[in-house]
């Protein structure tokens, strides 16, 4: 168990290795309680996060979900966030929710509250008095449909990818939200902390001969990594560009405006510009894992810095995401890593590492 | 009749071999068990002079790297080339076909200091997981 953003979560419950291939072959459990959870709600409610988020608010309809970036007027991202649509459009009472990273949970809190108006928008912190449960992988959707009264089952099966649906989990109410830190289909479940246990234990006792595993903080790491997902504190930092990054999806800029838009405006003008990096993948000769803030090297120049390395054990090789000089980030690149004193020959290769069979 | 196996506190073992002047050494279970996930591991090289305590190697699990350090003093004459590509071996055989190599030692008092099986199975059952 180790200490992660003020939570005792475990790294894992067996072995990582075998955590992640279960969520590749069969289906992954995971505790993710930890994340943040707000509710941003009140009449002005959509206006309000329109103006605040980088991605595009307004015409979010009832069930959508969008990966949106958090930023201040210092043009600095306080975080990388899922923004839910709880309220059609045209409602006079609307409702948002706002799943945020751990540990940005407190002083994306304190932002938003700055920037509150004096009337028509509420924050409420939904974090303590709720749980959070991933299930992910081939087997994900239909072990959790097992759960649910016929009633919601259809819907729940039928739900679209970044969609979500309030439904029943045994007698237990609950949002489904068809999303992930995986690569996999399944979905994240949020329900109230008194009930989560419960969710848990009938998740767990159900599936586990399906081959359902529970999984800790290591192998949803190197899921994640694998997938070429982006963790913030790593590929994500506050002065990251989000257009070198790879993320211009989480940025909607025609028409709006939010907090540092004009800076984000720029990088969106300048990504093409020498001076700054780009997010790639990297791929290793060896099952040797580079780790954040080894440096890469081309022809003995060094030319960038790995942000995330593991063993990658859906591929049995090692692989790394880097930022890397713009001139040296073409597919195909070959560089070398220096892990600890050796030099480790890796290429340049398309993200994501990993793709579902669909 | 050989000479027991002994432990170092950083959890590898070497076992001398009858004529007394080579050892074999490797990891204990305990540490193997502890890594679990093993993807990488670096073997020195053949012919190298080390000392005792130094860093020899490297193993590597998912998470992270620990350095494998030399009981003794010594060269090395053979390491077991065939186990970074076979590692789970060091999970099923960490005493036998799990060795990880073998040092001609320049100083064999230095076993001496070094911590029997009893010692060994105090210190570890001290740590606890």
């Amino acid at each position: 168990m180790v200490e992660f953003a003020g939570w005792l979560m475990p790294v894992q419950y067996t072995s990582i290795v075998d955590e992640h291939v279960a969520t590749r072959t069969a289906c992954g459990l995971f505790d993710v309680s930890h994340m943040g959870r707000l509710e941003i709600d009140g009449p002005g409610a959509r206006q309000w996060l329109e103006s605040m988020l980088t991605r595009r608010v307004v015409d979010m309809e009832l069930g959508v979900v969008r990966y949106t970036l958090i930023t201040n007027d210092h043009s600095e991202i306080l975080d990388d966030a899922l923004v839910s649509c709880e309220s059609i459009p045209s409602s006079q009472s609307q409702r948002f929710g706002l799943v945020v990273n751990a540990s940005n949970r407190a002083r994306v809190v304190q932002w938003l509250l700055t920037r509150m108006p004096d009337a028509g928008v509420r924050l409420i912190d939904r974090t303590l008095e709720s749980a959070m449960i991933a299930v992910q992988g081939p087997l994900a959707v239909h072990l959790v449909a097992d759960h649910i009264s016929a009633h919601f089952r259809e819907a729940l099966m039928a739900l679209k990818p970044y969609r979500f649906l309030r439904a029943e989990l045994l007698d237990i109410p609950a949002s489904f939200s068809r999303t992930g830190y995986t690569g996999e289909d399944g979905f994240e479940i949020i329900v109230p902390a008194n009930r989560a246990t419960e969710v848990w234990e009938s998740l767990y006792s159900k599936a586990q001969q399906k081959g359902l595993r529970a999984c800790g903080l290591g192998a949803r790491d190197t899921l994640r990594l694998e997938a070429a997902m982006p963790l913030y504190g790593h590929e994500l930092k506050e002065n990251t560009n989000p257009f070198a990054a790879g993320l211009s999806l989480a940025v909607d800029l025609e028409g709006r405006t939010f907090p540092g838009s004009n800076r984000l405006a720029a990088c969106r003008d300048h990504r093409d510009h020498v001076e700054g990096t780009v997010r790639v993948g990297l791929r290793f000769d060896s099952k040797r894992p580079a780790r954040e803030g080894h440096e890469v090297f081309f022809e003995n120049t060094r030319i960038g810095t790995v942000t995330s390395g593991s063993f990658a054990p859906s591929l049995g090789y090692a692989v790394a995401m880097a930022n890397l000089s713009l001139e040296t980030s073409k597919v195909g690149t070959t560089v070398e890593v220096l892990v600890r004193n050796n030099r480790e020959t890796a290429h340049v290769v398309p993200l994501p590492f990993y793709r579902r069979k669909k | 009749m050989g000479i027991a196996i002994k432990f170092a506190k950083s959890h590898e073992w070497i076992r001398p071999e009858d004529s007394g002047a080579s050892a074999t050494i490797g990891i204990s279970s305990y540490a193997v068990e502890a890594l679990t996930d093993l993807v990488f591991m670096q073997l020195p090289q053949i012919g190298r002079h080390v000392k005792a305590g130094e860093s020899i190697g490297e193993i590597e699990s998912v998470k992270a790297v620990s350095d494998l350090y030399a009981p003794v003093s010594g060269e090395i004459v053979e390491v077991n080339a065939s186990l970074p590509d076979n590692l789970e071996i060091l999970g099923s055989d960490p005493f036998g076909a799990g060795w990880v190599l073998k040092i001609r030692m320049s100083n064999p008092e230095e076993l001496d200091v070094l911590l029997d099986q009893t010692a060994y199975d105090n210190l570890v059952s001290g740590q606890g997981h």
